[in-house]
């Protein structure tokens, strides 16, 4: 099969590998119809998250057709059509009866690594690194998935794959970033970045029942779309000083809860900015928590910090006086998708939301290093790529796909 | 040797020797114990030395031409690799649990600066300044040359779990697992079930009611083979045994099942009692627990907690992937990742 590899820093290269085998009883083999470049694949790509070795497929939002089963997977067979969450989760831990799955005790084989950067092993996670597993990714034709009888969910034939496709990360992941938020009448909430994770998260805010919802990016198409999709007031932290909006906006007090859903590698000016991109460049520092910084400094008293971007290490300058002067609230954590599959596969056959709203772009999955570069360099107005591993096969879609490989959204 | 050199983590060693004793004395059973091995005053002369090769091999990278130019001596290039020859000993004592082979490095060091000193005092054109530092380097050699002979000649400065004296190793681990103590209990009991997850086992067959034989594989095509007995043995509570044999496996252990609070499970506690000197007796087990043997115990028990709770136990081995760098290969031959 066709699959997209990491070979190092801004090094993929998509190539044939052996197709992947049942190798324990709980898994499932799933033939890709549609996979997602995901923002916290960017972190690889750049080099910043530990643990990769050349030679691993990425990706971990797939969806497709279950072609096998092993013996003891009973609720999937042959012909469904499933999305995949991209936490691997055992189902029957201590964890994971709490639907706590990002945090499964059993599915990471190399938790003895995960423990000695962070105290304890998360969950195995697809294709993202050995300190969650080395679990092969869904950039590919083929994926096998563990503990199959807990993951995947089925969806139904009259949703496209773009619809439903985004349940498998980024559209659970806004939600409980959201969630997370506490989210009660009258609130405001502001989102910092405003790629497919931060337009979920906005959208999420807004269906839970946030009074305003404020966007912060620096692209005006991805400020467009925030207040296209889910009437959000904008700010361009290129064009205003964030903190001060913020606070003017909000009569005084800062918003109730504020999401950073950038990660480790924000983009600041002036005297802090250059300082995280010297100490991430000397590897003095993991991670560039700007947006945390602001997210953390702008809350109101009592508010909450939620903080679906993905941080890895060791993050300096952290304003925990804040925290605890403030009493705030710092939520995280990687996506219990597991839990949000059924309830949120609800609201999109209800109407209520239709997440190929983030989708810019359309590729082959031999078009995936393109894509990663576009939409790490937000080129061509770039949100969302989604590849298709089938696409040069004449069953798929194959006469939408125009000979650049881009479809015009 | 006064040296209370104890296990990192949980491991305790009790003295004196007093044959292998039952499992676990419940003293042991709280608490973190151990830590940092306290350095008598025996070790005080290594790590002296060891600061002194980091002083010496500092100033040899950093400021060649000076050192050259107070010894006597002429390649600068020389004088920084010497230094940073100085430096990787230096960190090699201060830093390993098993300093011997780096106070070793030192001597042949010292050799070989005495040679190049010699040649530097006899031909050289500042034969005064070759001649003093000929005096303090053999003065040094004289030290490590000490140093080394007397680590050699004890078992302090050996790696673990190679422990002085007559002392006896005890390791504890622990993990919960979401089952009752009687499944539990029941599964470890069918011995013939250990070799699923305890990764050094290849079989346990039973020979009757109390006695089974154990085989064991461990690194460079290591077998062992031994006999255990069952010492104690209550449904649901707890598992103890000890090995009849002296095989170089001769052990007592032992596994407890306690109900955790408010239904969250079973903890399962293992311990295990050897002692890695006095022969033969323990040496074999030492080499298959490996040389973290708190890890080894805890790995298997993490795989005991996935069969139980999962039926399998995770795995990526046999899936596709790219080629791998000879790194990727590496890490993966040593089972560093999976």
């Amino acid at each position: 099969m066709k699959a997209n590899i990491w070979y190092g820093r801004e090094q993929l290269r998509v190539e044939n590998v052996p197709d992947p085998k049942i190798l324990n009883p709980r898994d499932a083999i799933v033939r890709i119809t549609s996979t997602a470049i995901c923002g916290s694949d960017l972190h690889i790509y750049d080099g910043y998250i530990p643990g990769m070795l050349p030679g691993d497929i990425l990706g971990h939002e797939f969806m497709g057709e279950v072609v096998e089963v092993g013996p003891e997977v009973k609720n999937l067979k042959v012909g469904d059509r499933v999305v995949n969450p991209f936490p691997i989760s055992c189902g029957a831990c201590f964890f994971c009866q709490q639907s706590l799955y990002s945090l499964c005790e059993n599915s990471n084989p190399n938790a003895w690594l995960a423990e000695k950067l962070w105290g304890h092993s998360p969950a195995g996670l697809f294709g993202y690194s050995h300190l969650l597993g080395g679990y092969a990714g869904g950039q590919a034709q083929f994926a096998r998935i563990p503990f199959a009888d807990v993951g995947p969910v089925k969806v139904p034939e009259d949703l496209s794959d773009e619809q439903v496709l985004f349940l498998s990360d980024v559209f659970p992941t806004g939600y409980m970033a959201a969630e997370q938020c506490n989210i009660r009448p009258g609130d405001t909430v502001a989102v910092w970045g405003c790629g497919p994770v931060g337009l979920f998260a906005i959208k999420s805010a807004r269906l839970l029942g946030a009074e305003r919802v404020i966007a912060i990016d620096r692209f005006p198409a991805r400020l467009r779309k925030a207040s296209q999709w889910a009437d959000a007031e904008t700010l361009n932290y290129e064009q205003v000083d964030v903190a001060q909006a913020l606070e003017v906006m909000t009569g005084g007090r800062g918003p109730d809860a504020c999401i950073d859903a950038v990660g480790m590698e924000g983009h600041a000016h002036g005297v802090f900015g250059t300082y995280d991109r010297l100490k991430q460049a000397l590897m003095l520092d993991t991670d560039r928590p700007t947006a945390l910084r602001q997210a953390i400094t702008a809350c109101r008293n009592g508010g909450t910090v939620s903080v679906p971007g993905v941080y890895g290490g060791f993050l300096d300058k952290i304003p925990f006086g804040a925290i605890v002067n403030r009493a705030l609230t710092v939520r995280s954590g990687q996506t219990h998708v597991q839990r949000y599959l059924k309830p949120l596969l609800e609201l999109i056959q209800k109407g209520s939301i239709d997440p190929s709203f983030v989708t810019t772009h359309r590729l082959r999955l031999e078009d995936a290093p393109r894509g990663y570069r576009m939409f790490r360099d937000k080129q061509d107005s770039c949100i969302k790529v989604v590849l298709k591993p089938w696409a040069d096969v004449p069953t798929v879609d194959a006469d939408q796909v125009q000979e650049s490989g881009r479809i015009l959204h | 040797m006064a040296t209370d050199l104890t296990q990192q983590g949980l491991g305790r060693s009790r003295q004196p020797h007093s044959g292998l004793a039952g499992p676990g004395a419940p003293s042991a059973r709280h608490g973190v114990r151990g830590g940092l091995a306290r350095r008598g005053p025996a070790q005080s002369l290594e790590g002296g030395l060891g600061w002194f090769s980091i002083g010496l091999g500092a100033a040899a990278v950093a400021a060649p031409r000076l050192v050259c130019w107070l010894s006597g001596t002429r390649s600068p290039t020389l004088m920084r690799l010497v230094g940073a020859r100085e430096l990787v000993a230096g960190i090699g004592i201060l830093t390993q649990r098993d300093r011997t082979p780096w106070m070793w490095s030192r001597v042949v060091g010292d050799t070989f600066d005495l040679a190049a000193l010699s040649v530097a005092f006899t031909r050289g054109s500042r034969r005064g300044r070759a001649g003093f530092a000929l005096a303090a380097v053999a003065g040094v050699a004289a030290l490590d040359v000490l140093a080394a002979v007397r680590l050699t000649g004890s078992t302090t400065g050996r790696a673990l779990p190679a422990v002085s004296g007559q002392t006896d190793i005890y390791l504890e681990r622990s993990v919960t697992v979401s089952k009752s103590p009687e499944e539990c209990y029941r599964f470890w009991r069918s011995f013939e079930n250990l070799p699923r997850f305890m990764r050094s086992l290849e079989s346990v067959r039973h020979l009757d009611e109390r006695r089974s034989h154990w085989v064991a594989r461990g690194p460079m095509a290591m077998r062992l083979e031994w006999i255990s007995q069952i010492t104690a043995d209550r449904p649901g509570e707890e598992v103890a045994w000890r090995t009849l044999d002296d095989s170089g496996a001769a052990h007592a252990g032992s596994v407890r099942f306690e109900p955790a609070p408010a239904g969250r499970g079973t903890i399962v506690r293992v311990s295990l009692h050897y002692s890695p000197l006095g022969g033969a007796l323990g040496a074999g087990l030492v080499r298959l627990l490996g040389h973290d043997p708190q890890s080894s115990i805890r790995e298997d028990l993490r795989r005991f907690k996935q069969v139980m709770e999962t039926g399998e136990i995770p795995t990526t081995h046999g899936q596709p992937t790219g080629r791998r760098s000879l790194l990727g290969r590496v890490t993966r031959q040593w089972g560093l990742t999976s």
